[in-house]
């Protein structure tokens, strides 16, 4: 008996949370209103920082270090070496490009360009040395990679001892140093700004939800004397909550395809061009859920803490 | 039923509304309380309703002291209770036949006794064409009988009417009188707060005049004595 009484108040406080949502058309509107643009924040700012990081990623897999190997040297002192390099903690990966492999991806690179091989093929003979490309695990780890490679006096450039012509490092320094930066810099100030924005629409949202409420002040005193307990005044206005949310979710997924189509095509001059878009949709059950969610969690919390004022008294 | 026991009520600012009330309601009495504005009867409404508490004394609803009621118990007394405002007091979201459904709801009632009391009770207060209007589609009038359809859905033990009529022509004044002395007829405990002389000499039954807080006059079969 109490089981299915449970379920009935249930049902009724569901019903009459979409009924208020319904009857009070513009209230309802202007909420959902507002909880777009502060879902639309939210799910902004997710997304250019995720992509920012997507990005990054990328460019920090660009850094190396390049180590020429002499023409001299043989493939078992070239391979003893990448070896030693290996064993470096902050190392994550050495790939080792023999001679001919260099000049084979050198050939399918340029193939096009016909001017090109052919002056390779007039040298005649295989002018570009093996390389060992060697990737740290962080972009910070590469100077102390580098200082390593220079105190070894087997692997500085110049030494007899050595079979190395040359390392790219000093020469990408300043390049590698500066994006290490950005790099941080970007990671640390995409944290702020995105809890900043969840916080601001937490705000917006919970004062929005507050006003609809406080028009609502009186019927909550008549819900109460006519003896709704405080569950069955609050749990219509916690589920209208939810509704606004719901909606204001699925309303800002639908704009979000639209405005990433039309942010890749304008900024399509760019190199690359930002494509959220591609982004959006690969991430799409992802973004869903937690626009969903956030959606349903800003609603039903602003309702509960709005209604709650009203309750306090006997 | 309803004992006030030496009740004082005064507020922050220094208003005294009530000053040493000792009254004394049986079940099933019709009990007029008249008296001019700020005499005290609204306090003496809210108090018995446990919105606000005496400052000293006791008011008790069947032996039991209202002020001691727990905050999760009090929608319990509200449901024996049925209440009746000057300004009626409906949900302006919900027909006169969710407003009176409403109250069926909170108290827990099933689908199918809503279904069949709410159309009976509103039959009674003559609104049977107009059940699924919105208050503002309604007259005062109407809008108090469905207020009174709201209060008595649940069968209460007890009605209590704050100035139903003020708002209200004569005529609509007369019936609703008269559903509130059917309602008494019928076993149920009323109180009645009014200023309306016509309204109390018609009625004949028990008069309490109040004044500045206190009782003046208590008559059985009484007179509107002001």
């Amino acid at each position: 008996m109490y089981n299915i009484m449970f379920w009935t108040t249930i049902k009724r406080i569901i019903k009459a949370g979409f009924i208020s949502f319904w009857r009070n058309g513009s209230v309802s509107l202007s909420a959902v209103f507002v909880m777009i643009v502060a879902l639309f924040m939210i799910a902004s700012t997710l997304l250019i920082t995720a992509f920012l990081g997507t990005a990054l990623k990328d460019l920090q897999d660009k850094i190396d270090i390049n180590i020429y190997v002499d023409e001299k040297a043989t493939e078992p002192a070239i391979l003893s070496l990448k070896e030693k390099i290996e064993i470096l903690p902050e190392v994550k990966s050495v790939s080792y490009i023999s001679r001919e492999q260099a000049l084979e991806n050198f050939r399918i690179r340029h193939e096009n360009d016909h001017r090109i091989i052919q002056a390779l093929d007039e040298i005649g003979d295989n002018p570009l040395p093996a390389t060992l490309t060697i990737k740290a695990k962080e972009p910070s780890q590469y100077e102390g990679i580098s200082n390593f490679l220079s105190n070894k006096s087997e692997l500085s450039a110049g030494s007899t001892l050595s079979i190395v012509s040359k390392v790219n490092y000093n020469d990408n320094k300043v390049a590698i140093d500066r994006l290490s930066k950005i790099i941080i810099g970007v990671k640390k100030l995409g944290g702020i700004i995105t809890a900043m924005m969840i916080g601001i629409s937490i705000l917006i949202t919970f004062n929005t939800i507050r006003l609809a409420i406080f028009i609502a002040r009186d019927e909550i005193g008549v819900m109460r004397l006519v003896g709704g307990s405080n569950e069955y005044v609050r749990g219509p206005f916690v589920v209208e909550g939810i509704l606004y949310g719901l909606v204001a979710a699925f309303l800002t997924l639908i704009l979000f395809y639209p405005v990433t189509y039309w942010l890749k095509n304008t900024t399509q001059v760019f190199y690359g061009g930002v494509d959220l878009l591609h982004y959006f949709v690969a991430n799409f059950v992802q973004i869903f859920v937690i626009i969903i969610l956030s959606g349903i969690a800003l609603g039903a919390v602003s309702s509960y803490l709005a209604v709650r004022k009203y309750l306090t008294s006997k | 039923m309803i004992y006030f026991d030496n009740v004082s009520k005064s507020y922050q600012d220094g208003t005294v509304a009530l000053n040493g009330v000792t009254l004394s309601i049986k079940q099933g009495e019709f009990v007029s309380i008249v008296g001019h504005s700020g005499a005290g009867k609204t306090t003496l409404v809210k108090l018995l309703l446990g919105e606000d508490n005496p400052t000293t004394g006791s008011v008790s609803f069947d032996s039991v002291n209202i002020k001691k009621i727990k905050a999760k118990d009090m929608p319990e007394l509200r449901r024996r209770i049925g209440v009746i405002f000057q300004d009626f007091r409906l949900l302006p979201n919900k027909t006169a036949y969710e407003n009176v459904a409403f109250a069926m709801e909170v108290a827990g009632k099933a689908d199918e006794e809503i279904a069949s009391d709410v159309p009976h009770v509103l039959e009674l207060v003559d609104l049977t064409k107009k059940m699924w209007n919105f208050p503002r589609q309604l007259s005062g009038g109407e809008l108090q009988r469905v207020a009174i359809a709201r209060a008595i859905v649940n069968q209460p033990d007890l009605i209590i009417a704050d100035e139903p009529t003020g708002n209200l022509d004569p005529i609509n004044t007369y019936e609703i009188v008269q559903i509130l002395k059917k309602i008494n007829d019928m076993g149920t405990t009323v109180i009645l707060t009014t200023h309306n002389k016509g309204v109390v000499e018609a009625l004949g039954k028990r008069v309490i005049t109040m004044d500045h807080g206190r009782i003046i006059r208590d008559d059985s079969t009484g007179k509107y004595a002001l």
